[in-house]
């Protein structure tokens, strides 16, 4: 070692240990802001020095309402781990069917086998679709339906293989754990099996849907005959370990407690503690319109922010929180950039499921819309692929 | 320390803060510090945690104007088919659901209607006044102006006479923004600023109360915004006549101005700074017609303490695309899920229901 290069590495350790610490005094100075709720001090002192958070912290910020402080709190977490960059992707949405046997009680998409207004796409109708957006420059193909009994295995091999055809650079998001379940029903292989090959027909990423709320009482009052918890969850580890990752939702709104919200949160922190496969959590506000559940109103901007902030600050192993702007709409998702979430989703065209459930959002947005609504809101807008690398 | 904090130690120690303040506020702030700021600004006038609305209908009593203002989707020019002026029988079927709603008020505005003159206006006062007990806020400065120039009255002789005839206070609207060159661009046929101001001005001094509305994200700047606030803050320090400023952003769509629309975190930004800079204003109030349910319950926390009204009836905002509807019980949900105690209220702010 040269006489100079030792200097330079010393010069390189004083300028980490500098570093570091103005670092540290920067995030004291950013956490200089204003709880208007003393119970939440000892939550601040948590954050700030990166311990992590139980259940009992997660109903306190749930039952404060002091929305700005908490916001402040997940703000400092996602700036932390993003600066000032907000996500979008360029994505399709394509439902094959809304033909469903699980009947629950909260969704106004699924129909009956010849009921009016059924679908079910046959591989043409699908070719069609990516045919007639061909020319856009979409990244991602987010691909979900029913459970529809009529339709064989080969069917969903088609599907992706289809896609990768006409679209060979897309990556294919496809299919909940709740679908995979069923897969494996009529593959005739075992579920890991069943994974594998549709992994090798081009699934590259499972959505977070179907997860609802990972409570036994809520499932045997809305969703009896979709899988419970603890198959959603068995289900989503073996998607991690076949090397897929996925992202998780919870549909909140409904009849859930608070509490159960939190044991749903600490569900997920405990699996991705072991797999680190989930890539984001995507709180789905409940739209009750045509639902079994119409009588319940819509969520409020308060709680839509309170779950973003609280899946923020409690799922501190995922790296990114998704505020779903079909589902809040695109005033409230734009806030929500400030109250701990990073990404807006997508552009998506012809959204479906919540539309048919009353949301009046727009059913897709321009490139050039996502980004102004970042831009006008003071965050650096990143388009990104369903891997998060930037485009 | 940079110019926030200095800002943040003026808002703490209740200083009053200037024009190059608010367009620091503009360029550096952070979201969540404007709404720390703003809240610290609402507590100074409202300690307690209580948000207020007031049960009201618009009426608008013609559609017939000829201000011809390019941002308006609502008026008909004179002579279209269109055109209307509220027949007395659905002035009174209107009226009486209002009362019967639980209504307090009505918001009585029209256009700037060239073959109205004086006698309509006090005869339509007199009328509902004889036949309701119901207050009447009604008359923007725009149509004030025009009717005193219509009748060559001074607007102290026109205000005395139509305060006479039942005129309660006086809504703030037709403020728009009040910089004649902005005016000039998109409201040409409208009263100027300081024609607007003179109104409000008199008014407070025969002891009307009026509120102040600001319309913005069309074609003005932030020094516009900014002009806006001291000219009102300047009136408020010599007549103390406002009770509340609404700031709302323009609707683009049926109308003549092809902009952007305005985004909800610019109106939060807007709205928060609205409650620092207009330290004099006792009230602030979300714009839930044009920023919808979710923004305007947000807006309780960016330094509002007001719903504003139920409006069973609205028609200006409607015909320019956006139709929120909001019932009573949605508001007052909306509010007491915020962790506020939801209050009715009368034109004056005075809470008059105690029972919630």
């Amino acid at each position: 070692m040269t006489t100079w290069s030792f200097f330079d590495n010393l010069n390189s350790v004083f300028n980490l240990i500098h570093n570091q610490s103005t670092k540290y005094l920067k995030d004291l100075r950013e956490m200089d802001f204003i709880l208007t709720d003393n119970q939440l001090f000892s939550i601040k002192e948590k954050v700030l020095n990166n311990v992590r958070l139980d259940a009992d912290d997660a109903l306190l910020l749930y039952n404060s309402n002091d929305i700005i402080g908490i916001g402040h709190l997940a703000d400092f977490v996602r700036r932390k781990r993003h600066g000032k960059k907000a996500y979008f992707v360029y994505n399709q949405h394509l439902n094959y069917t809304n033909v469903c046997i699980t009947h629950c009680r909260f969704c106004a998409f699924s129909r009956n086998k010849g009921q009016s207004g059924a679908f079910t796409l046959t591989i043409d109708d699908v070719r069609k679709k990516l045919l007639d957006r061909i020319d856009e420059p979409i990244t991602e193909i987010h691909m979900v339906g029913g459970i529809n009994p009529e339709l064989p295995f080969e069917y969903y091999l088609d599907l992706l293989k289809t896609i990768k055809k006409i679209r060979p650079n897309v990556t294919i998001k496809a299919f909940t754990a709740v679908e995979i379940a069923h897969l494996a029903g009529i593959s005739s292989l075992s579920l890991e099996g069943t994974i594998q090959i549709l992994k090798d027909a081009g699934l590259e990423m499972v959505p977070g849907g179907g997860a609802e709320v990972l409570s036994s009482r809520v499932r045997d009052k809305l969703f009896p005959r979709k899988i419970g918890h603890e198959r959603w969850l068995e289900i989503v580890a073996k998607i991690h370990s076949a090397g897929l990752t996925s992202n998780a939702t919870m549909l909140y709104g409904h009849i859930e407690t608070r509490k159960e919200r939190v044991k749903h949160f600490m569900h997920l922190r405990t699996l991705q503690d072991k797999t680190n496969g989930f890539t984001a959590f995507i709180p789905l506000a409940f739209h009750s319109q045509n639902t079994l559940m119409s009588d319940i109103p819509s969520t409020t901007a308060f709680e839509d922010l309170k779950n973003i902030a609280i899946a923020r600050l409690m799922l501190d192993n995922f790296d990114h929180i998704k505020a779903y702007w079909v589902m809040i709409g695109e005033k409230l998702a734009q806030a929500a950039l400030s109250f701990g979430a990073d990404d807006l989703d997508g552009t998506i065209i012809e959204e479906k499921i919540t539309h048919m459930a009353g949301a009046t959002s727009s059913k897709g947005l321009t490139r050039k819309k996502i980004w102004r609504m970042i831009q006008s809101a003071g965050w650096d807008p990143v388009e990104r692929d369903s891997f998060y690398n930037e485009i | 320390m940079t110019n926030i904090e200095l800002i943040k130690e003026k808002v703490f120690s209740n200083q009053r803060l200037d024009a190059d303040d608010a367009m620091v506020l503009f360029d550096q702030a952070e979201l969540l510090l404007l709404a720390d700021l703003a809240g610290h600004r609402r507590k100074y006038f409202h300690p307690e945690p209580v948000v207020t609305f007031v049960s009201d209908r618009n009426i608008n009593y013609t559609n017939v104007c000829v201000s011809g203002c390019k941002f308006c989707a609502f008026f008909r020019p004179p002579g279209h088919k269109d055109g209307y002026v509220i027949e007395p029988s659905v002035l009174d079927k209107k009226i009486e659901e209002t009362l019967s709603l639980g209504g307090t008020q009505i918001l009585l505005q029209g256009g700037m209607h060239p073959d109205l003159d004086l006698n309509y206006y006090i005869s339509l006062l007199k009328h509902i006044k004889n036949k309701f007990k119901i207050h009447i806020h009604g008359f923007s400065p725009t149509e004030i102006a025009f009717l005193a120039d219509l009748s060559s009255l001074s607007i102290k002789e026109l205000l005395e006479q139509l305060m006479a005839a039942g005129l309660d206070s006086i809504p703030g609207g037709g403020a728009e923004i009040l910089v004649d060159e902005i005016r000039q661009k998109i409201s040409p046929n409208k009263c100027s600023a300081d024609k607007w101001l003179e109104v409000m001005k008199t008014a407070h001094h025969l002891g009307l109360k009026t509120t102040a509305t600001m319309m913005f994200g069309h074609v003005e700047d932030k020094t516009h915004i900014i002009e806006h606030w001291l000219k009102l803050r300047t009136l408020q320090d010599e007549t103390n006549g406002f009770t509340a400023f609404i700031p709302w952003t323009f609707q683009p769509d049926n109308t003549r101005i092809h902009v952007k629309k305005t985004t909800a975190v610019e109106y939060l930004r807007v709205l928060a700074i609205s409650r620092l800079m207009l330290d004099n204003i006792p009230n602030l109030q979300v714009s839930w017609v044009t920023q919808g349910d979710k923004i305007a319950q947000l807006g309780l926390a960016f330094g509002a303490n007001d719903f504003g009204s139920t409006m069973m009836e609205e028609n200006v905002v409607a015909a320019a695309g956006v139709k929120f509807r909001l019932p009573q019980s949605e508001i007052v949900r909306l509010i007491e899920n915020a962790g506020y105690a939801a209050r009715q209220r009368d034109c004056f702010y005075n809470v008059i229901d105690s029972k919630k």
